[in-house]
C-alpha cells in the first residue's frame, strides 16, 4: 500500500465515476454500431477499436497503470510482443494456401 | 518464517510481491485467452461461412452482462479506495456489492446457456458454438474463482485489517487487479462472440 493522501483518493473516485460514465456510453455505442449491419471489415474494426479504448479506460485507471512502476510496464511489453506473435504468426499461412 | 515485502516496496523492483505476481500471473492468463482468440481467428478466416454472432446469441443478455461487470469493476476499485480512506464498512459494502453483481452475470450466463441446451445447442454442434462455450465457459470459470477469493476477503480474509491494514489493503488490490483482467477479457469478448 502505497501513502496515498486520503484527499488524493476522493480525487481518484472522482476519476472512477467519470471512467465508469465513459465506458456505458461506449457500450452502448458498440451495441448501437452493431445494429447497423455493416460489412465485417468495418464492423470488426469499428468494434475492436471501441474494444480497445475500454480495456485501456479500464486498464488505466482501474488497474493503475497510468502510474505504475518501470517493472510492471516492461513486463507487460513483454506480454505484448508474445501476445502480438501469437496473433500474427497463424495468419503465415496466407502465405502459403492451399490451391483448392 | 515471515514472508518478505507484503507491506513495503522491494527495493529492486519498487512494489511490493504479491503486485508483480499478479501482475506476472496475468501475463501468463494474456496468453491463455490469447490462444484461444488466436485459434478464433484462424478458424473464422479460414471458414467458407461462419454466422453473425448476433443471429445465433441473446445480445440484450450480453449487454446486460456486460453493465454489471463493468459495474462490479467500478465496485471493487471504490472497495480498495475505501479501505485506502480507512473505512472498513464501506469496504464491506463495496466487495459485497462486487460479489452480487459477479453472482447476477453467472446467473445470466446461466440462463443464456440454458437457452441454448433447450434448443440443443451444444459446443458440438458447430465450430461457432465450439469457440462460443469454450471462451465464455473459460471466461465464466474465472469469474466463479474472482467470487471465491472476494468472498474471503469480504468475509474471514477481513480479519487482517484490524492486525495490519496496509497488508489487507495490498491483498485487495492485487484481488482487484484479477477482477479488473476478467473484465477485460469480456471487453472483447463481448463484441468479437456477439456483435461480429
Amino acid at each position: 500500500m502505497d501513502s496515498t493522501h486520503p484527499q488524493e483518493i476522493r480525487k481518484q473516485v472522482r476519476g472512477y465515476i467519470v471512467v465508469f460514465v465513459a465506458l456505458m456510453a461506449l457500450t452502448i455505442i458498440t451495441v448501437a454500431v452493431s445494429y447497423l449491419h455493416l460489412n465485417i471489415g468495418a464492423a470488426a474494426a469499428v468494434a475492436l477499436f471501441v474494444a480497445t479504448i475500454k480495456a485501456s479506460l479500464v486498464a488505466s485507471y482501474f488497474m493503475h497503470l497510468i502510474s505504475e512502476k518501470k517493472i510492471i510496464y516492461a513486463t507487460l511489453i513483454l506480454t505484448a510482443v508474445f501476445f502480438a506473435a501469437l496473433m500474427t504468426l497463424p495468419s503465415s499461412h496466407l502465405l502459403d494456401p492451399i490451391e483448392r | 518464517m515471515e514472508i518478505p515485502y507484503t507491506v513495503t516496496a522491494r527495493p529492486d523492483t519498487g512494489v511490493f510481491n504479491a503486485k508483480l505476481g499478479i501482475w506476472l500471473f496475468l501475463a501468463s492468463e494474456v496468453m491463455l485467452f490469447g490462444a484461444l482468440f488466436s485459434s478464433y481467428v484462424l478458424l473464422r478466416v479460414g471458414a467458407e461461412t461462419w454466422p453473425h454472432g448476433y443471429d445465433l446469441l441473446n445480445v440484450p443478455l450480453a449487454t446486460l452482462n456486460t453493465v454489471i461487470l463493468i459495474s462490479s469493476s467500478v465496485t471493487m476499485v471504490m472497495s480498495w479506495a475505501s479501505l485506502m480512506m480507512r473505512n472498513l464498512a464501506k469496504y464491506k459494502r463495496y466487495m459485497g456489492a462486487t460479489i452480487l453483481l459477479a453472482l447476477a452475470f453467472l446467473c445470466v450466463k446461466f440462463f443464456e446457456y440454458g437457452a441454448k441446451f433447450e434448443h440443443h445447442l451444444y459446443p458440438s454442434t458447430n465450430t461457432f458454438y465450439a469457440i462460443y462455450f469454450t471462451l465464455t465457459g473459460l471466461h465464466g470459470l474465472h469469474v466463479v474463482g474472482g467470487i471465491v477469493v472476494n468472498t474471503y476477503f469480504w468475509g474471514p480474509g477481513s480479519k487482517m485489517w484490524r492486525a495490519e491494514p496496509e497488508r489487507f489493503t495490498n491483498r485487495v488490490e492485487v484481488a482487484g487487479l484479477y477482477w479488473h483482467f476478467v473484465d477485460l477479457v469480456w471487453i472483447f469478448l463481448f463484441p468479437v462472440l456477439y456483435l461480429l
